[in-house]
Protein backbone atom coordinates (compact mmCIF):
# COMPACT_ATOMS: atom_id res chain seq x y z
CA UNK A 1 0.00 0.00 0.00
CA UNK A 2 1.26 3.43 -0.94
CA UNK A 3 -0.44 6.63 0.22
CA UNK A 4 -0.27 10.09 -1.30
CA UNK A 5 -1.97 13.24 -0.01
CA UNK A 6 -2.91 16.44 -1.82
CA UNK A 7 -2.18 19.35 0.51
CA UNK A 8 -3.90 21.88 -1.76
CA UNK A 9 -7.17 19.95 -1.69
CA UNK A 10 -7.03 19.26 2.06
CA UNK A 11 -9.72 21.15 3.98
CA UNK A 12 -8.45 20.19 7.43
CA UNK A 13 -11.52 18.21 8.49
CA UNK A 14 -9.25 16.00 10.56
CA UNK A 15 -11.04 12.73 9.89
CA UNK A 16 -7.82 10.97 8.85
CA UNK A 17 -5.94 12.14 11.94
CA UNK A 18 -8.79 10.90 14.12
CA UNK A 19 -9.20 7.55 12.38
CA UNK A 20 -5.55 6.68 11.64
CA UNK A 21 -3.38 8.81 13.94
CA UNK A 22 -0.31 6.63 13.32
CA UNK A 23 -0.45 7.44 9.63
CA UNK A 24 -1.90 10.96 9.40
CA UNK A 25 -1.41 14.14 11.40
CA UNK A 26 -2.26 17.81 10.87
CA UNK A 27 0.11 20.78 10.77
CA UNK A 28 -0.27 23.00 13.82
CA UNK A 29 -0.05 26.17 11.77
CA UNK A 30 -2.96 25.51 9.39
CA UNK A 31 -4.50 22.09 10.05
CA UNK A 32 -3.37 20.69 6.69
CA UNK A 33 -2.70 16.95 6.52
CA UNK A 34 0.75 15.57 7.28
CA UNK A 35 1.53 12.09 6.01
CA UNK A 36 3.52 10.36 8.74
CA UNK A 37 3.91 7.04 6.97
CA UNK A 38 3.41 6.66 3.22
CA UNK A 39 3.68 2.87 3.35
CA UNK A 40 2.17 1.78 6.66
CA UNK A 41 2.02 -1.79 7.94
CA UNK A 42 -0.97 -3.99 7.27
CA UNK A 43 -2.44 -3.36 10.71
CA UNK A 44 -3.21 0.22 9.58
CA UNK A 45 -4.66 -0.58 6.15
CA UNK A 46 -8.28 -0.69 7.28
CA UNK A 47 -8.07 2.68 9.00
CA UNK A 48 -6.20 4.18 6.03
CA UNK A 49 -8.86 2.99 3.57
CA UNK A 50 -11.59 4.43 5.77
CA UNK A 51 -9.73 7.74 6.03
CA UNK A 52 -9.46 7.99 2.26
CA UNK A 53 -13.12 7.05 1.77
CA UNK A 54 -14.51 9.58 4.22
CA UNK A 55 -12.14 12.48 3.42
CA UNK A 56 -14.55 15.29 2.47
CA UNK A 57 -12.01 16.83 0.11
CA UNK A 58 -10.92 13.53 -1.49
CA UNK A 59 -7.35 14.54 -0.66
CA UNK A 60 -6.02 11.04 0.12
CA UNK A 61 -5.11 8.53 -2.58
CA UNK A 62 -4.38 4.92 -1.72
CA UNK A 63 -2.54 2.70 -4.16
CA UNK A 64 -3.30 -0.82 -2.98
CA UNK A 65 -0.85 -2.50 -5.37
CA UNK A 66 2.23 -0.54 -4.51
CA UNK B 1 -35.85 20.89 -15.13
CA UNK B 2 -38.27 20.33 -17.99
CA UNK B 3 -39.59 17.27 -16.23
CA UNK B 4 -42.25 18.01 -13.65
CA UNK B 5 -42.26 21.58 -14.87
CA UNK B 6 -45.88 21.86 -13.84
CA UNK B 7 -45.32 20.72 -10.30
CA UNK B 8 -43.69 23.09 -7.85
CA UNK B 9 -43.22 21.72 -4.35
CA UNK B 10 -43.40 23.86 -1.26
CA UNK B 11 -40.09 23.63 0.56
CA UNK B 12 -39.29 22.42 3.16
CA UNK B 13 -41.30 19.25 2.53
CA UNK B 14 -43.36 18.04 5.50
CA UNK B 15 -42.43 14.70 7.09
CA UNK B 16 -44.79 12.10 8.59
CA UNK B 17 -43.13 12.30 12.00
CA UNK B 18 -40.26 14.06 13.74
CA UNK B 19 -37.66 11.36 13.13
CA UNK B 20 -38.85 10.05 9.77
CA UNK B 21 -37.97 11.42 6.34
CA UNK B 22 -40.59 12.87 3.98
CA UNK B 23 -41.89 10.06 1.74
CA UNK B 24 -41.41 12.49 -1.16
CA UNK B 25 -37.63 12.08 -1.00
CA UNK B 26 -37.72 8.63 -2.57
CA UNK B 27 -39.78 9.83 -5.52
CA UNK B 28 -37.58 12.88 -6.01
CA UNK B 29 -34.35 10.88 -5.95
CA UNK B 30 -35.64 8.32 -8.43
CA UNK B 31 -37.81 10.45 -10.70
CA UNK B 32 -37.02 14.10 -10.27
CA UNK B 33 -33.42 14.65 -9.15
CA UNK B 34 -33.62 18.39 -9.88
CA UNK B 35 -37.00 19.49 -8.57
CA UNK B 36 -38.61 22.92 -8.67
CA UNK B 37 -39.48 24.17 -5.21
CA UNK B 38 -40.80 27.32 -3.59
CA UNK B 39 -38.83 28.54 -0.58
CA UNK B 40 -40.47 30.08 2.53
CA UNK B 41 -39.70 33.50 0.99
CA UNK B 42 -41.82 32.64 -2.04
CA UNK B 43 -38.76 32.59 -4.30
CA UNK B 44 -38.11 29.59 -6.50
CA UNK B 45 -35.17 27.20 -6.31
CA UNK B 46 -34.01 23.84 -7.62
CA UNK B 47 -33.91 21.05 -5.06
CA UNK B 48 -31.22 18.38 -5.42
CA UNK B 49 -31.67 15.12 -3.49
CA UNK B 50 -29.40 12.39 -4.95
CA UNK B 51 -26.17 11.62 -3.13
CA UNK B 52 -23.87 11.99 -6.13
CA UNK B 53 -25.57 15.21 -7.26
CA UNK B 54 -25.54 16.87 -3.84
CA UNK B 55 -21.94 15.89 -3.30
CA UNK B 56 -20.79 17.24 -6.63
CA UNK B 57 -22.72 20.53 -6.37
CA UNK B 58 -21.27 21.20 -2.90
CA UNK B 59 -17.74 20.46 -4.12
CA UNK B 60 -18.11 22.52 -7.33
CA UNK B 61 -16.74 26.07 -6.93
CA UNK B 62 -19.01 27.36 -9.74
CA UNK B 63 -21.91 26.90 -7.35
CA UNK B 64 -21.21 29.78 -5.01
CA UNK B 65 -22.37 30.16 -1.43
CA UNK B 66 -22.99 33.82 -2.09
CA UNK B 67 -26.71 34.52 -2.14
CA UNK B 68 -26.32 38.28 -2.13
CA UNK B 69 -25.97 38.45 -5.92
CA UNK B 70 -28.71 39.65 -8.22
CA UNK B 71 -31.32 37.04 -8.95
CA UNK B 72 -30.41 34.80 -6.03
CA UNK B 73 -33.35 33.46 -4.08
CA UNK B 74 -34.06 34.60 -0.56
CA UNK B 75 -34.55 31.72 1.81
CA UNK B 76 -36.80 33.18 4.49
CA UNK B 77 -39.84 35.39 4.29
CA UNK B 78 -38.36 38.24 6.29
CA UNK B 79 -36.69 41.16 4.55
CA UNK B 80 -33.07 40.31 5.22
CA UNK B 81 -33.59 36.70 4.21
CA UNK B 82 -31.97 35.41 7.38
CA UNK B 83 -28.51 34.13 8.03
CA UNK B 84 -27.75 32.93 4.51
CA UNK B 85 -28.35 36.31 2.94
CA UNK B 86 -26.85 38.63 5.54
CA UNK B 87 -24.03 41.08 4.81
CA UNK B 88 -22.09 39.28 7.48
CA UNK B 89 -22.13 36.15 5.36
CA UNK B 90 -20.07 37.98 2.75
CA UNK B 91 -17.42 39.32 5.16
CA UNK B 92 -15.59 36.03 5.15
CA UNK B 93 -13.79 35.36 1.86
CA UNK B 94 -15.88 32.98 -0.18
CA UNK B 95 -13.48 31.40 -2.61
CA UNK B 96 -9.97 31.15 -3.95
CA UNK B 97 -6.86 32.15 -2.02
CA UNK B 98 -8.70 34.48 0.37
CA UNK B 99 -10.97 31.69 1.44
CA UNK B 100 -8.12 29.25 1.82
CA UNK B 101 -6.16 31.72 3.96
CA UNK B 102 -9.16 32.30 6.22
CA UNK B 103 -10.02 28.63 6.33
CA UNK B 104 -6.51 27.63 7.37
CA UNK B 105 -6.14 30.43 9.93
CA UNK B 106 -9.33 29.33 11.63
CA UNK B 107 -9.13 25.65 10.74
CA UNK B 108 -5.96 25.09 12.68
CA UNK B 109 -8.08 25.54 15.81
CA UNK B 110 -10.14 22.55 14.86
CA UNK B 111 -7.49 19.92 14.28
CA UNK B 112 -8.07 16.42 15.61
CA UNK B 113 -5.29 16.95 18.15
CA UNK B 114 -6.78 20.15 19.53
CA UNK B 115 -10.21 18.57 19.68
CA UNK B 116 -8.85 15.61 21.62
CA UNK B 117 -7.30 18.09 24.04
CA UNK B 118 -10.75 19.65 24.56
CA UNK B 119 -12.29 16.29 25.50
CA UNK B 120 -11.73 16.44 29.28
CA UNK B 121 -13.19 19.96 29.43
CA UNK B 122 -16.23 19.01 27.36
CA UNK B 123 -16.67 15.91 29.49
CA UNK B 124 -16.68 18.06 32.62
CA UNK B 125 -19.31 20.40 31.12
CA UNK B 126 -21.48 17.43 30.13
CA UNK B 127 -21.16 15.94 33.64
CA UNK B 128 -22.15 19.24 35.21
CA UNK B 129 -25.17 19.64 32.94
CA UNK B 130 -26.30 16.06 33.54
CA UNK B 131 -25.92 16.61 37.31
CA UNK B 132 -28.29 19.55 36.93
CA UNK B 133 -30.79 17.47 34.99
CA UNK B 134 -30.67 14.59 37.47
CA UNK B 135 -31.09 17.00 40.39
CA UNK B 136 -34.38 18.21 38.91
CA UNK B 137 -35.60 14.66 38.46
CA UNK B 138 -37.28 12.69 35.69
CA UNK B 139 -38.94 13.25 33.34
CA UNK B 140 -36.68 15.99 32.03
CA UNK B 141 -36.04 17.72 28.71
CA UNK B 142 -32.61 16.54 27.60
CA UNK B 143 -32.48 19.28 25.00
CA UNK B 144 -32.90 22.12 27.49
CA UNK B 145 -30.64 20.58 30.13
CA UNK B 146 -27.81 19.25 27.99
CA UNK B 147 -28.11 19.55 24.21
CA UNK B 148 -28.64 23.29 24.05
CA UNK B 149 -26.24 24.63 26.67
CA UNK B 150 -23.25 22.37 25.97
CA UNK B 151 -22.21 23.60 22.50
CA UNK B 152 -22.65 27.25 23.42
CA UNK B 153 -20.44 26.75 26.48
CA UNK B 154 -17.82 25.15 24.25
CA UNK B 155 -17.95 27.95 21.65
CA UNK B 156 -17.84 30.67 24.32
CA UNK B 157 -14.70 29.04 25.72
CA UNK B 158 -13.16 28.93 22.25
CA UNK B 159 -13.91 32.61 21.70
CA UNK B 160 -12.79 33.63 25.19
CA UNK B 161 -16.30 34.78 26.15
CA UNK B 162 -16.90 34.65 29.92
CA UNK B 163 -19.35 32.23 31.50
CA UNK B 164 -21.66 35.10 32.47
CA UNK B 165 -22.36 35.91 28.80
CA UNK B 166 -23.27 32.39 27.70
CA UNK B 167 -27.02 33.03 27.91
CA UNK B 168 -26.81 36.10 25.68
CA UNK B 169 -24.83 34.11 23.13
CA UNK B 170 -27.42 31.41 23.22
CA UNK B 171 -30.19 33.91 22.46
CA UNK B 172 -28.29 35.61 19.65
CA UNK B 173 -27.51 32.30 18.05
CA UNK B 174 -31.13 31.21 18.13
CA UNK B 175 -32.35 34.51 16.72
CA UNK B 176 -29.84 34.70 13.91
CA UNK B 177 -30.50 31.18 12.69
CA UNK B 178 -34.23 31.02 13.10
CA UNK B 179 -35.96 31.75 9.83
CA UNK B 180 -39.48 32.33 11.07
CA UNK B 181 -39.86 32.51 14.84
CA UNK B 182 -38.53 36.00 15.39
CA UNK B 183 -39.64 39.27 13.84
CA UNK B 184 -37.46 41.25 11.49
CA UNK B 185 -36.89 43.80 14.29
CA UNK B 186 -35.78 41.11 16.71
CA UNK B 187 -33.39 39.61 14.18
CA UNK B 188 -31.91 43.01 13.31
CA UNK B 189 -31.60 43.92 16.97
CA UNK B 190 -29.86 40.63 17.75
CA UNK B 191 -27.51 41.12 14.83
CA UNK B 192 -26.66 44.62 16.03
CA UNK B 193 -26.15 43.56 19.63
CA UNK B 194 -24.01 40.64 18.63
CA UNK B 195 -21.95 42.83 16.31
CA UNK B 196 -21.41 45.42 19.05
CA UNK B 197 -20.52 42.75 21.59
CA UNK B 198 -18.05 41.04 19.28
CA UNK B 199 -16.45 44.32 18.18
CA UNK B 200 -15.89 45.32 21.80
CA UNK B 201 -14.68 41.83 22.64
CA UNK B 202 -12.19 41.92 19.77
CA UNK B 203 -11.07 45.39 20.81
CA UNK B 204 -10.33 44.09 24.32
CA UNK B 205 -8.48 41.12 22.91
CA UNK B 206 -6.30 43.38 20.76
CA UNK B 207 -4.93 45.10 23.88
CA UNK B 208 -5.15 42.12 26.21
CA UNK B 209 -4.89 38.84 24.29
CA UNK B 210 -6.06 35.68 26.03
CA UNK B 211 -5.68 32.00 25.40
CA UNK B 212 -8.52 31.79 22.89
CA UNK B 213 -9.10 31.49 19.16
CA UNK B 214 -9.85 35.17 18.53
CA UNK B 215 -6.75 36.30 20.40
CA UNK B 216 -4.66 33.94 18.33
CA UNK B 217 -6.26 35.17 15.11
CA UNK B 218 -5.57 38.77 16.15
CA UNK B 219 -1.95 38.36 17.11
CA UNK B 220 -1.06 35.67 14.61
CA UNK B 221 1.98 33.45 14.95
CA UNK B 222 4.33 36.42 14.39
CA UNK B 223 2.37 38.83 16.54
CA UNK B 224 2.07 41.17 13.55
CA UNK B 225 -1.62 41.74 14.22
CA UNK B 226 -2.41 41.96 10.52
CA UNK B 227 -3.78 38.52 9.92
CA UNK B 228 -7.49 39.14 9.54
CA UNK B 229 -9.44 42.40 9.41
CA UNK B 230 -11.81 43.43 12.24
CA UNK B 231 -14.76 42.69 10.00
CA UNK B 232 -13.39 39.25 9.21
CA UNK B 233 -12.85 38.63 12.92
CA UNK B 234 -16.39 39.67 13.90
CA UNK B 235 -17.83 37.62 11.06
CA UNK B 236 -15.68 34.67 12.10
CA UNK B 237 -16.95 34.86 15.68
CA UNK B 238 -20.50 35.16 14.49
CA UNK B 239 -20.03 32.37 11.98
CA UNK B 240 -18.61 30.04 14.60
CA UNK B 241 -21.50 30.74 16.93
CA UNK B 242 -24.31 30.29 14.43
CA UNK B 243 -22.60 27.35 12.74
CA UNK B 244 -21.49 25.65 15.93
CA UNK B 245 -24.29 26.14 18.37
CA UNK B 246 -27.71 25.29 17.06
CA UNK B 247 -26.43 22.56 14.77
CA UNK B 248 -24.69 20.54 17.46
CA UNK B 249 -27.32 21.44 20.08
CA UNK B 250 -30.08 19.94 17.99
CA UNK B 251 -27.96 17.02 16.88
CA UNK B 252 -27.39 15.97 20.49
CA UNK B 253 -31.15 15.76 21.04
CA UNK B 254 -31.84 14.02 17.74
CA UNK B 255 -29.00 11.54 18.21
CA UNK B 256 -30.28 10.53 21.66
CA UNK B 257 -33.87 10.35 20.39
CA UNK B 258 -32.89 8.17 17.42
CA UNK B 259 -30.91 5.82 19.65
CA UNK B 260 -33.74 5.54 22.19
CA UNK B 261 -36.62 5.33 19.71
CA UNK B 262 -35.49 1.74 19.15
CA UNK B 263 -33.95 0.99 22.50
CA UNK B 264 -32.02 -2.04 21.21
CA UNK B 265 -29.67 0.55 19.70
CA UNK B 266 -28.98 2.08 23.09
CA UNK B 267 -28.54 -1.36 24.65
CA UNK B 268 -26.06 -2.37 21.98
CA UNK B 269 -23.98 0.73 22.72
CA UNK B 270 -24.05 -0.06 26.45
CA UNK B 271 -22.55 -3.44 25.61
CA UNK B 272 -20.21 -2.32 22.85
CA UNK B 273 -18.79 1.01 23.91
CA UNK B 274 -16.27 0.87 21.07
CA UNK B 275 -19.14 1.66 18.69
CA UNK B 276 -19.59 5.23 19.94
CA UNK B 277 -17.56 6.72 17.08
CA UNK B 278 -19.38 4.90 14.28
CA UNK B 279 -22.75 5.35 16.02
CA UNK B 280 -22.24 9.13 16.01
CA UNK B 281 -21.44 9.05 12.28
CA UNK B 282 -24.51 6.95 11.62
CA UNK B 283 -26.69 9.33 13.65
CA UNK B 284 -25.38 12.16 11.46
CA UNK B 285 -26.20 10.18 8.32
CA UNK B 286 -29.58 8.92 9.54
CA UNK B 287 -30.86 12.32 10.71
CA UNK B 288 -33.82 13.00 8.44
CA UNK B 289 -34.50 16.35 10.10
CA UNK B 290 -31.28 18.26 9.50
CA UNK B 291 -32.88 21.45 8.22
CA UNK B 292 -33.32 22.99 4.82
CA UNK B 293 -29.90 22.01 3.52
CA UNK B 294 -27.30 24.26 1.95
CA UNK B 295 -28.19 26.84 -0.71
CA UNK B 296 -25.91 27.50 -3.68
CA UNK B 297 -26.16 29.96 -6.56
CA UNK B 298 -24.94 29.49 -10.12
CA UNK B 299 -24.12 32.33 -12.54
CA UNK B 300 -23.58 30.16 -15.61
CA UNK B 301 -25.47 27.24 -17.12
CA UNK B 302 -24.45 24.02 -15.44
CA UNK B 303 -25.38 20.37 -15.44
CA UNK B 304 -26.63 18.42 -12.46
CA UNK B 305 -27.24 14.70 -12.88
CA UNK B 306 -27.64 15.07 -16.64
CA UNK B 307 -30.05 18.01 -16.45
CA UNK B 308 -29.22 21.55 -17.42
CA UNK B 309 -29.60 24.12 -14.69
CA UNK B 310 -29.70 27.63 -16.12
CA UNK B 311 -27.59 30.53 -14.94
CA UNK B 312 -29.31 32.41 -12.13
CA UNK B 313 -30.65 29.30 -10.41
CA UNK B 314 -30.53 28.93 -6.65
CA UNK B 315 -29.91 25.29 -5.81
CA UNK B 316 -30.93 23.78 -2.47
CA UNK B 317 -28.71 20.84 -1.57
CA UNK B 318 -30.66 18.38 0.58
CA UNK B 319 -27.86 16.54 2.35
CA UNK B 320 -30.30 14.61 4.54
CA UNK B 321 -32.11 13.24 1.47
CA UNK B 322 -28.75 12.37 -0.10
CA UNK B 323 -27.71 10.57 3.08
CA UNK B 324 -30.74 8.27 2.70
CA UNK B 325 -30.03 7.55 -0.98
CA UNK B 326 -30.14 3.75 -1.47
CA UNK B 327 -27.84 4.25 -4.46
CA UNK B 328 -25.10 5.35 -2.07
CA UNK B 329 -25.84 3.46 1.16
CA UNK B 330 -26.74 -0.18 1.63
CA UNK B 331 -29.78 -0.36 3.88
CA UNK B 332 -30.10 3.40 3.67
CA UNK B 333 -33.24 3.46 5.81
CA UNK B 334 -31.73 1.31 8.57
CA UNK B 335 -29.63 2.76 11.36
CA UNK B 336 -26.47 0.63 11.31
CA UNK B 337 -24.41 1.54 14.35
CA UNK B 338 -21.20 -0.03 13.02
CA UNK B 339 -21.47 1.22 9.43
CA UNK B 340 -17.99 1.41 7.91
CA UNK B 341 -17.04 3.41 5.95
CA UNK B 342 -19.74 6.02 6.41
CA UNK B 343 -19.46 8.53 3.60
CA UNK B 344 -22.34 10.70 4.74
CA UNK B 345 -22.35 14.35 3.76
CA UNK B 346 -24.02 15.80 6.83
CA UNK B 347 -21.07 18.23 7.01
CA UNK B 348 -21.14 19.00 3.31
CA UNK B 349 -18.38 18.12 0.90
CA UNK B 350 -15.30 19.67 -0.68
CA UNK B 351 -13.48 22.89 0.14
CA UNK B 352 -16.41 24.31 2.14
CA UNK B 353 -17.23 21.23 4.14
CA UNK B 354 -17.90 22.08 7.77
CA UNK B 355 -14.89 23.70 9.38
CA UNK B 356 -16.01 22.63 12.83
CA UNK B 357 -16.82 19.03 12.04
CA UNK B 358 -14.08 17.68 14.29
CA UNK B 359 -15.49 19.75 17.14
CA UNK B 360 -19.04 18.59 16.45
CA UNK B 361 -17.89 14.96 16.34
CA UNK B 362 -15.98 15.39 19.59
CA UNK B 363 -18.95 16.97 21.37
CA UNK B 364 -21.34 14.28 20.13
CA UNK B 365 -18.98 11.45 21.06
CA UNK B 366 -18.30 12.86 24.52
CA UNK B 367 -21.97 13.51 25.25
CA UNK B 368 -22.87 9.99 24.20
CA UNK B 369 -20.08 8.47 26.30
CA UNK B 370 -21.06 10.46 29.38
CA UNK B 371 -24.74 9.58 28.96
CA UNK B 372 -23.94 5.87 28.60
CA UNK B 373 -21.75 6.09 31.72
CA UNK B 374 -24.04 8.13 33.88
CA UNK B 375 -27.54 7.19 32.76
CA UNK B 376 -27.49 3.65 31.32
CA UNK B 377 -31.21 3.37 32.05
CA UNK B 378 -32.00 6.37 29.84
CA UNK B 379 -35.23 6.13 27.85
CA UNK B 380 -37.67 8.39 26.07
CA UNK B 381 -40.43 9.60 28.40
CA UNK B 382 -42.91 9.81 25.50
CA UNK B 383 -43.54 7.49 22.54
CA UNK B 384 -41.19 8.40 19.66
CA UNK B 385 -44.09 9.36 17.41
CA UNK B 386 -45.09 12.06 19.89
CA UNK B 387 -41.79 13.88 19.43
CA UNK B 388 -42.28 17.17 17.63
CA UNK B 389 -40.01 19.04 15.26
CA UNK B 390 -39.04 22.58 16.00
CA UNK B 391 -40.30 24.91 13.28
CA UNK B 392 -38.56 27.54 11.34
CA UNK B 393 -34.90 26.85 11.84
CA UNK B 394 -32.31 26.62 9.13
CA UNK B 395 -31.17 23.77 11.33
CA UNK B 396 -33.68 21.02 12.09
CA UNK B 397 -34.27 19.79 15.60
CA UNK B 398 -36.77 18.47 18.09
CA UNK B 399 -38.88 20.85 20.15
CA UNK B 400 -38.13 18.87 23.31
CA UNK B 401 -36.51 15.53 24.10
CA UNK B 402 -38.37 14.22 27.19
CA UNK B 403 -36.38 11.49 28.92
CA UNK B 404 -36.35 9.42 32.10
CA UNK B 405 -33.63 7.17 33.51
Amino acid sequence: MKITVDEDKCCGAGQCALIAPEVFDQRDEDGVVVLLDAAPGEEHHGAVRESAQVCPAAAITVDEDA
Amino acid sequence: MEKDAEQVLAYPIPAPSALEPPSEWERLRSECPVARVTLPSGDGAALVTRYEDVRSVLADPRFTRRLTGEGAARIAANESGGVFNSDMASAVPDSGEGHQRWRREVGKWFTAKRMNALRPGIREMAERLIDGMVAEGAPADLKAHLGFPLPVWVICDLLGVPESDRDRFSYWSDTLLNLTRYTEEEISAAQKEFFAYMSAHIGRRRTDPGDDLLSALITGPDGDGARLTDMELVATGMGLLVAGHETTANMIGKMVAMLLSDRSRWERLLEERGLVRTAVEEALRFDANSGIGLPRFITEDAEIGGETVPAGTTVMCAMAAANRDPGAFEGADTMVLDRLPNQHIAFGSGAHSCLGQALARTELQVVLEVLLDRLPGLDLAVPADELRRVDGLAVGGLATVPVRW
